[in-house]
């Protein structure tokens, strides 16, 4: 008989005990930040998750805590970087955050820039910031801001600013005796029907494959951005209530996309593997900080973006740093950001970052993370590339819209789509999570 | 005498008793840790996505609030939902079909003292062991437009698909990476089965005159349907819980046609943060595949021959 009690009275405490641990993780977290972080005593560990696993990039991130450990030795013990796979970061991101294993710090990626913003997940960093001494706020760029900012408050620091460049091989251009894109740029004939047709030549006379989106891959159709700007296309309003696929621009800009790539074979068709960094492909719109994959088997240059029929638009890609609020010590962590992108450390950080500080968007700081291009091309690619530049598409509801997008725009990666009608059926998908 | 009968009879009864307290103390040792981690994994857990089920629960903002039966009436509503459990029944259906029938086609062919044959069980059952991931990264590469499938095509003059870009093909294909993956694992039970079919009935049948055929669905497979049970849930129950083969080889697409409803509610998860609604639709995988099983498990009586 007592056995008999006794098993149903452990399989209670352990149901018991298991769902009030669960339901924990989910719900206390929402007040548990800021109280500890007032009431936390003695020095504090921060723990911040970052998506590089680079030797080069952890030992840099590390030096700098180390100094702040140093210098505020009643403040902080340390602060760990937990590298997270790219492939998974924001997924990683938010198991954690329902696990309520929240980090104190995050690097967040501008498509998920809105949707973390104003759910309140993050804390308001400009006070801190601001407050800082020699922080220097004002250095930098207010449109670096803008995906960050919300109410007269930011909510991260955009950490990161990497250009969209084209990178071309050279190599295949001469060989197939078309006009080199850095003497079109010269002569302001580098837009997007010249790069057409350059890629369609070399891949009828020398094979592979013309022009690459690295990463679109028919799949992550925001890096489409970098084409469609050329049309003064976008997928959504500014205010990112209303679906602007169907719009003249967007429709001129995909047909531009799906003739290039079905009438002329300019760009590789769905299901073919090319690799610009392999050698067998003419162009490529990546980012810069790709350089590195260059191995020296062929001759390449870089150059801007063409233009296209509303001329050039500039892109990046954006990367926040940010503190949340439900951390442990969101206020402790809020002081180490300031630290961490004070004007010192922003210059050792811009060895491989390239910062949003007007004052360090300069050739002569940017040579040395690159030391594969020339001060001219930091001068006109790089910091041309940042001046002025529009982010990649960002909504509250990105992550839906990217999958519902990418589920539509299927239908268009055919060899007899009807853009019109395809693009109509993306915005009647969209409207609703647009709305939401 | 009688009083001492008495006696003798209730100290009989009380060590009796003793030891089956004993026994049964130590039974619920031995027990305990398997019940204390089926409840800690399994029953924990179920109960906790039921009540999650029942939130709405915002991950980022860090809210969680009760919202009674709110996600079930969405996924009424819901018709991507409704689109990918028309995947899921697709893909189901032609996994186990071909599945089964192909595993005991197979494992026939082998059971047959032919040279070779060791050969042919390896070759067959060695998938099994591979990494999945590897595997179908393999089979990604193999199936693109110029791809290792199409050249073969070509070469006897036929002109394939892009197989993981139209909704039909990218379907088929899934379903036949997915069944040369883990046929050998279903051949292997066959083949075991086969084997232990006596020799003697065989010879009898066919002294009496029936032929292969009539042997093989009168005596056979009554035989082996014990197995045919088995194999039938498994498959089943796998093939609801495929998810890494979608991931890695359609995320789901072309459009929605390979979203099945574990993929499914990956993405309402992780990918948009909809952890309650998620529970729901885990709830939802649950009760089919519990009566999908109990189904099968109740209809056995009908065509199963005898239970091991």
């Amino acid at each position: 008989m007592v056995q008999r009690r006794t098993v149903p009275a452990l399989a209670l405490l352990m149901l018991g005990a298991g769902t009030l641990a669960a339901c924990s993780s989910g719900g206390d977290d929402a007040g548990s930040g800021g109280d500890s972080a007032t009431e936390a005593a003695g020095p504090v560990d921060l723990r911040m998750t970052v998506w590089t696993a680079s030797e080069d990039h952890l030992a840099l991130f590390d030096e700098i805590a180390a100094e702040y450990v140093e210098e505020n030795p009643d403040a902080f013990s340390s602060v760990t970087f937990e590298a997270v796979p790219f492939e998974d970061y924001t997924t990683t991101l938010t198991t954690q955050l329902a696990g309520g294993n929240t980090p104190d710090l995050a690097w967040i990626f501008e498509s998920n820039a809105p949707e973390f913003v104003q759910s309140g997940a993050l804390a308001d960093i400009k006070p801190t910031l601001e407050g800082a001494e020699g922080y220097e706020f004002d250095d930098i760029l207010p449109t670096a801001l803008d995906l960050w900012s919300a109410d007269e408050g930011l909510y991260a620091y955009p950490f990161s600013n990497s250009p969209f460049v084209m990178f071309v091989n050279t190599d295949r251009i001469a060989e197939a005796g078309q006009d080199s894109p850095a003497e079109l740029v010269e002569s302001g004939g580098w837009t997007f029907d010249a790069a057409r047709e350059i890629s369609t030549a070399t891949t009828e006379q020398l094979g592979g494959a013309g022009l690459i989106v690295r990463d679109f891959n028919y799949s992550l159709w925001e890096n489409l951005a970098t084409v469609w700007g050329g049309w003064g296309a976008s997928p959504w309003s500014e205010d990112g209530t209303q679906c602007t696929f169907t719009e003249p621009e967007m429709v001129e800009a995909m047909t531009w996309l799906h003739e290039a790539t079905f009438a002329d074979g300019a760009i590789p068709g769905p299901g073919t593997n090319a690799d610009f960094f392999a050698g067998d492909v003419t162009m490529t719109i990546t980012q810069i900080s790709r350089a590195s994959s260059l191995d020296g088997s062929f001759e390449w240059d870089v150059v801007p973006l063409p233009e296209g029929p509303a001329g050039r638009q500039n892109v990046i890609g954006q990367a926040g740093i940010g503190v949340f609020e439900n951390g442990d010590n969101p206020e402790v962590a809020a002081d180490f950001l300031a630290h961490f992108t004070s004007p010192e450390n922003a210059e050792k950080l811009a060895t491989y970052f390239p910062p949003p500080r007007e004052s360090l968007l300069t050739a002569e700081t940017l040579v040395a993370a690159n030391p594969l291009l020339s001060e001219e091309q930091l001068e006109a690619v790089v910091i041309g590339g940042i001046t002025d530049a529009t982010t990649k598409p960002a909504h509250a509801n990105f992550a839906e819209l990217q999958t519902t997008v990418r589920g539509e725009l299927d239908a268009l990666w055919n060899e007899g789509a009807d853009v019109e009608a395809v693009l109509g059926d993306v915005c009647a998908a969209a409207e609703p999570l647009l709305q939401d | 005498m009688a009083v001492l009968a008495t006696s003798l009879r209730a100290d009989r009864r009380q060590r009796r008793s003793a030891w089956r307290r004993r026994d049964a103390a130590t039974g619920l040792l031995f027990v305990s840790p398997a019940v204390l981690g089926s409840l800690a994994f399994v029953i924990a857990p179920l109960v906790a996505v039921v009540w999650y089920s029942l939130h709405e629960w915002n991950v980022l903002a860090a809210t969680f609030t009760f919202e009674g039966a709110a996600n079930y009436e969405r996924m009424l509503a819901d018709k991507a939902l409704h689109a990918s459990l028309a995947a899921s029944g697709w893909f189901s259906l032609g996994l186990v079909v071909l599945n089964i029938s192909l595993a005991l086609g197979l494992a026939v062919l082998l059971n047959q003292r032919l040279p070779g044959t060791t050969f042919f069980r390896v070759a067959f059952f060695s998938p099994v062991v591979v990494s999945l991931v590897a595997w179908t990264i393999v089979w990604g590469f193999l199936l693109q437009v110029d791809g290792g499938i199409n050249s073969a095509l070509g070469a006897v003059g036929i002109d394939g698909p892009n197989w993981l870009r139209g909704n039909v093909t990218a379907m088929v294909a899934v379903v036949v990476v997915q069944v040369f993956k883990n046929v050998g694992l279903n051949m292997i039970l066959f083949l075991s089965a086969l084997q232990s079919v006596p020799e003697e009935i065989q010879e009898a049948a066919t002294l009496d005159g029936a032929g292969p055929w009539r042997r093989f669905v009168s005596i056979t497979m009554p035989m082996i349907s014990p197995t045919i049970l088995l194999v039938s849930i498994l498959t089943i129950v796998g093939s609801l819980e495929t998810f890494a083969l979608i991931d890695v080889l359609t995320q789901g697409g072309p459009g929605n046609s390979t979203t099945v409803l574990v993929y499914y509610l990956y993405r309402q998860a992780f990918e948009f943060n909809e952890f309650g609604y998620a529970s729901a639709i885990a709830v939802l995988l649950f009760a089919i595949v519990l009566a999908l099983t109990l189904l099968q498990w109740q209809t056995r009586k009908r065509w199963v021959f005898h239970e091991v």
